[in-house]
């Protein structure tokens, strides 16, 4: 491989992203929780479209960190045209969702869908597609990524709870609120996702009742992915902007869907938020790269009790 | 022929070592010589790789845990033995000449020790970890993510404690091999051939576990892992020492990239260096006895020949490989004489019996 610098650790940018650290009489608890928090938001971003295409097709997208690359790069592309960073973000949220919404249907389209049956078969695929998304990017845009500028609006702080709390980190989390809402309405009162949660309740029983599943499951890849691009903005103005940034998030996104239980929104959300919180908490009481090694054992221990992570989707067959 | 079969793998190897230890030396130049060692190195991995996923269906993306085990237990010993009796090691001296040495390197000044680690330690790690997600049927996908995230969370660990293990920097400079001057052409030609008498070590005991009882259970327990359940076998031991083997193959490959390429980073058994010894898997056919181990050595040579030549180029021709054989040649270039076979054969039985064309579907499964 060629030798790339690897960038400091996801929290560890989080943490030098909050100002707590100033403020020694704070009670220890509540930076670790906060930023906890923001994190699980990003995660959470990060999971939702992994956990939509696993739990609906099985398929495995080693791309979709990739994926919050792009939407990354679209943020900063954004910033080009509308050198206003307090609109151009503002812009660049819808405009990553269908840019790398487009991405995950050309994948769709071009290879996965003829792999359908093999589904670990697709991890294999994807990873080639990350390998080569990755030297695209590395060759558009300069090695040592590009600076996103964060909006006026999101510099300052808020108080919560009687603490400073950077206001970029509250954007990640109205930002991961708003999105799941979304996603959670559309799923349960439109028809499109009554018909996304027919088929992955039951593909077989689904078609039968006359719902084209092929379509419907390149709608969910297409919102899933979509959801990724959505993540790269909020990434963006988290961390840098390079090549590699996807590497960093896919590993703990399926973590996060590994032990929330595929396919389900709600395992996901809690399981984001524990794994946010525990890298945080780890992080604080250890070192950044110390928290991942234990988060690892975190999630290996807690899948002994619930191998098929919190919430499953009950059924008789094996499994 | 019909009696020679069996043992046409056997040849196979027997061909594959009198070409790796005797010509080899004979004709190829220093310059080749290491680099074929540190192929022959990347197909330890791949054998090992090869009857885990190949042969047990576990998704094995992690392997650079297991061959970064082999490699830092080596390159400790080895830069201990440099250092010499009692002194710290260079990089350590760097960074704070007055502190001890940490406490898990001193072990490691012993021969024996290091020796017993390197087949050790991987067993260890490999039985705690596999008979935790074995026992509780975790599989699949879920497996393949949790092996890489161990991969990526030792990379991790590693490059942030540059005090203790060098950091990104890894560890280098090995003067000594067990006593043996490095620098040395005799000597270095002498680490290729234990690599090399390694890999066929390796293979004899892959062709060996794939004639036994062993064996079949290990593909049964891929192909219908609840039927082999209902028999009355248990798939989560079955899968756990394929697994283990396949781990210890990975550390010993490590153990010997350390001296013969002189240096090991994080980034040898990162996440990315362990998706590398998959690609050669795939592409050399992950079922096969010899697709492995020549694959590997494949993705090996266009790694450093085109990858230092021709990088951003070399990228995409691995993820094309990863994408072109996957979707074409699920078994790898290995299954590739098996199809052309099996459609010269149809084509000539297609007019008198049509429904025999599903043999060799059936065939290819059992390679």
């Amino acid at each position: 491989m060629p030798t790339r610098v690897r960038d400091p650790t996801l929290q560890n940018r989080l943490q030098n992203s909050a100002p707590n650290r100033e403020r020694p009489h704070v009670d220890a608890l509540i930076p670790p929780l906060l930023n906890g928090t923001a994190l699980g938001a990003l995660l959470l971003l990060a999971a939702l479209g992994l956990t939509l295409t696993f739990g609906q097709m099985g398929v495995i997208n080693m791309a979709h960190g990739e994926f919050i690359m792009a939407g990354a790069f679209i943020a900063y592309l954004t910033q080009l045209v509308v050198t206003s960073s307090n609109i151009s973000i503002v812009l660049a949220l819808p405009l990553a969702f269908l840019g790398a919404g487009l991405l995950g249907l050309l994948l769709e389209v071009g290879i996965i869908q003829w792999m359908y049956r093999r589904p670990l078969d697709t991890l294999l695929v994807t990873v080639g597609v990350s390998l080569i998304l990755q030297q695209i990017a590395l060759q558009i845009f300069p090695a040592q990524g590009v600076p996103v500028e964060s909006p006026g609006w999101l510099d300052g702080q808020a108080d919560i709870l009687g603490y400073a709390w950077p206001l970029r980190q509250v954007f990640t989390i109205v930002l991961a609120a708003l999105c799941l809402a979304a996603l959670a309405a559309w799923l349960k009162y439109t028809s499109f996702g009554r018909r996304i949660r027919a088929t992955v309740q039951n593909r077989d029983l689904a078609e039968t009742s006359g719902i084209p599943t092929r379509t419907v499951d390149r709608i969910t890849f297409f919102v899933g992915s979509g959801l990724a691009g959505v993540a790269g903005v909020a990434a963006s103005l988290i961390g840098g902007t390079n090549s590699q940034m996807g590497t960093q998030y896919i590993i703990p996104a399926f973590l996060v869907v590994v032990a929330g239980g595929v396919g389900q929104i709600k395992g996901t959300v809690i399981a984001a938020w524990a794994v946010g919180i525990a890298l945080s908490f780890f992080a604080d009481w250890t070192t950044g790269s110390m928290a991942q090694v234990l988060a690892f054992v975190l999630v290996v221990i807690f899948l002994q009790f619930r191998p098929q992570g919190l919430f499953t989707v009950r059924t008789r067959g094996l499994t | 022929m019909t009696k020679l079969k069996p043992w046409l793998p056997l040849i196979g190897i027997g061909v594959f070592a009198v070409l790796l230890l005797v010509v080899a030396p004979a004709v190829l130049s220093m310059h080749w010589i290491n680099n074929l060692g540190k192929y022959c190195c990347w197909a330890i991995v791949a054998v090992g790789i090869g009857l885990a996923w190949g042969r047990g269906g576990m998704l094995v993306l992690g392997q650079g845990v297991f061959f970064g085990l082999g490699a830092y237990t080596m390159a400790m010993h080895l830069t201990l033995e440099t250092a010499g009796p009692g002194s710290l090691p260079v990089f350590m001296i760097l960074y704070d000449p007055s502190a001890p040495l940490p406490a898990f390197w001193e072990p490691f000044r012993s021969d024996a020790f290091t020796l017993v680690a390197i087949v050790l330690l991987p067993v260890i790690v490999a039985s705690i970890l596999g008979y935790a997600l074995f026992k509780r049927r975790v599989k699949g996908a879920y497996f393949a993510i949790l092996t890489q995230a161990l991969a990526v969370a030792l990379a991790v660990l590693i490059s942030s404690t540059i005090r203790e293990t060098g950091g990104d920097t890894g560890l280098s400079d090995f003067k000594y091999f067990f006593g043996f001057v490095l620098d040395d052409d005799a000597n270095k030609i002498m680490v290729f051939m234990i690599a090399a008498a390694l890999l066929i070590v390796c293979l004899l005991v892959v062709w060996q576990l794939g004639r036994s009882r062993f064996g079949e259970l290990l593909i049964a327990t891929r192909d219908a892992e609840e039927r082999v359940r209902f028999l009355g076998y248990d798939p989560a031991n079955i899968k756990l020492v394929a697994f283990v083997v396949a781990a210890v193959m990975a550390s010993i490959a490590g153990a010997m990239f350390v001296p013969i390429v002189g240096i090991i980073t994080p980034a040898e058994i990162g996440a990315s260096a362990s998706i590398l010894m998959i690609a050669g898997v795939a592409l050399g056919g992950r079922a096969s006895l010899f697709g492995p181990a020549l694959g590997a050595m494949a993705i090996g040579w266009g790694q450093s020949s085109l990858g230092s030549s021709w990088p951003s180029g070399w990228i995409y021709i691995l993820g094309l490989v990863f994408i072109l054989v996957t979707l074409f040649l699920p078994m790898g270039l290995s299954s590739l004489s098996g199809r052309a076979k099996s459609l010269v054969w149809r084509s000539r039985t297609a007019a008198t019996a049509p429904a025999a064309a599903s043999a060799p579907v059936l065939e290819e499964v059992k390679k």
